[in-house]
């Protein structure tokens, strides 16, 4: 599952670094590095809606404290699926 | 407020600017030939002896504008019918001679060449002169002075010579390091550096809209000393108002540079930089045996390119910054498929107003990338600090004693001394450019505000540390 977080400017500046040392960190302490490809992409042009996160094309909207939500009911959910 | 240094500037920034407009209209093929008479209506001459000449110069700069001479591999070239001004003469006494009785002059010349009229005024004999300049510095009224091109001065690499026989400036292409000192000395805007506004423009508009590939600007870190009369988050939002994607700092190229090179610099002992492509070319050209010592590293704008090609295949890169050179780097075998447009600061104003949009009146956007040492990459000094804080982010123990050169000269120096092994410093940071990449011949102005500005961006990075910055991208 592919999982690009956005680390343009925009994103950049609400968090996003923040967003993905949390989701690196969840997704080493679940051990499901081999299911789960984190990538970093400069803006996909939703600016007002950073930090932006797809996941299989859907976008998600994140903050840094709503990561460890989104890591449980999105990715989890998805990878245990 | 006034947007560029010199009149010399604007010119070509009209010029620039008329061809960008019909580029984007489609209407270019049509009026390229009327474009001069666009540009210089009616009859009055206003920098030459007559309008004709202006036109036919400002064809050339049309031209220019368009690619220039693709026969000629140089960056940089002379348009020969604009340069025919100068007298080049070298030592000349002038009339402030006050035809005095104790003749320094004569004594201190070795060759004889001074000799007195009947006024007791010194004159200098040109067939006896070897321009060694002593009777210039003995003269108590400073009536001798060195009659050279401000084109020959300003070419710090001796690359420029007169062509007798068109009168003209000539540079010599293997001597060239295509830094642009002499486009932006020279009054009559008789030297100047070819454009590729024209491949920007149409990989902007072949995009339709970044949907058939998405076209990024790589703005240079020196961005924060241009623009003056508008916020810097406005020249982003101008930039995307041009068409492109999105806009990211090369300074995170640098922030990735710094800490490879950082690396690099403790496993190899020595090294020198390789950011600034005019001072690489210097190194090529002209100390080839120290070619080994330059640092593996691409370029920051190169590196960065590099990186977002991995992200996205497709993607097309223009650079925009204050440099010549970095036009030639992006020729190079190494870098030609990386980086697809090279652009200066002075064609971006050239662009937006083609455009017919003021940047002051957009809403601001944000810019935020790299670190502040990123950042400061910007200035001379700033590449040393980076090292320093990229060996001491890495815990890599490591005496670090750099060399900083600010200006081609004080690379030669270094250069020379390492050449024959007395440089006692371990790390040259070559900046051909006096000031770094501020001091670069593409930025609109230079000022001595420009290193504060620097340093005041730099600080204003929401990264800290260059590990953060960097960290985003693994």
């Amino acid at each position: 599952m592919k999982v690009t977080i956005c680390i343009g400017s925009c994103c950049h500046v609400k968090g996003s670094r923040m967003v993905l040392d949390q989701l690196r960190t969840l997704v080493r302490e679940n051990g499901i590095e081999n299911e789960v490809e984190l990538c970093g992409t400069f803006c996909i042009g939703k600016c007002q809606q950073g930090v932006c996160v797809t996941v299989e094309e859907e976008l998600f909207s994140l903050k840094p404290d709503t990561t460890a939500d989104f890591f449980e009911n999105v990715i989890k959910a998805r990878v245990m699926k | 407020m006034r947007k560029f240094d010199t009149k010399v500037q604007h010119l070509k920034y009209k010029v620039l600017r008329e061809v960008a407009r019909h580029a984007w209209n489609d209407t270019l093929l049509q009026n390229v030939m009327d474009l001069p008479h666009m540009i210089i209506p009616g009859k009055i001459p206003t920098m030459r002896c007559c309008v004709y000449k202006e036109r036919a110069i400002l064809g050339k700069r049309v031209k220019m504008a368009m690619g220039g001479d693709r026969n000629n591999p140089n960056v940089i070239q002379v348009i020969d019918i604009a340069c025919d001004e100068c007298p080049g003469a070298g030592y000349e006494v002038t009339d402030s001679c006050r035809g005095c009785i104790a003749h320094r002059c004569e004594d201190v010349c070795k060759r004889g060449a001074i000799s007195f009229d009947h006024n007791h005024v010194a004159h200098i004999d040109k067939s006896k002169c070897v321009e060694c300049g002593k009777c210039a510095q003995v003269c108590p009224y400073a009536a001798i002075i060195d009659r050279k091109r401000p084109c020959q001065i300003a070419c710090k690499v001796k690359a420029i010579s007169i062509d007798e026989e068109k009168s003209a400036a000539k540079i010599d292409n293997d001597k060239c390091i295509q830094c642009g000192a002499c486009v932006y000395q020279c009054p009559f805007g008789a030297i100047t550096d070819k454009s590729f506004i024209l491949d920007a423009i149409d990989l902007i508009k072949n995009s339709k809209e970044n949907t058939e590939y998405k076209v990024y600007a790589l703005v240079a870190p020196s961005i924060s000393s241009q623009f003056s009369y508008a916020k810097l988050g406005q020249v982003v939002a101008g930039l995307k108002h041009l068409g492109f994607h999105t806009v990211i700092e090369a300074a995170l190229g640098a922030d990735m540079v710094a800490q490879a090179e950082s690396r690099e610099l403790a496993e190899k002992g020595f090294l020198t930089s390789s950011c600034c492509p005019a001072f690489v070319q210097y190194i090529k050209s002209s100390f080839p045996d120290l070619l080994p010592l330059v640092s593996h590293n691409l370029s920051p704008m190169a590196t960065l390119a590099q990186h977002i090609k991995k992200i996205d295949e497709t993607a097309k890169i223009v650079f925009v910054g204050p440099c010549t050179a970095k036009k030639a780097e992006a020729q190079l075998d190494s870098v030609k498929d990386l980086v697809d447009v090279v652009i200066t600061f002075e064609e971006l104003q050239a662009l937006f107003d083609s455009r017919d949009f003021d940047i002051t009146t957009l809403e601001e956007e944000v810019l935020d990338n790299a670190s502040y040492y990123g950042r400061i990459f910007a200035r001379s000094g700033g590449l040393s600090d980076a090292v320093a804080e990229g060996l001491l982010e890495q815990g890599i123990e490591f005496d670090l004693k750099p060399a900083v050169c600010n200006g081609i000269e004080e690379c030669r120096m270094a250069l020379l001394k390492k050449s024959k092994n007395v440089l006692q410093e371990n790390f040259i940071e070559g900046m051909a450019c006096v000031g770094g990449c501020i001091g670069g011949a593409g930025c609109l102005t230079h000022g001595t505000k420009d290193l504060a500005e620097v340093d005041k961006y730099g600080r204003e990075a929401f990264e800290k540390s260059i590990n953060d910055a960097v960290s985003m991208l693994k």
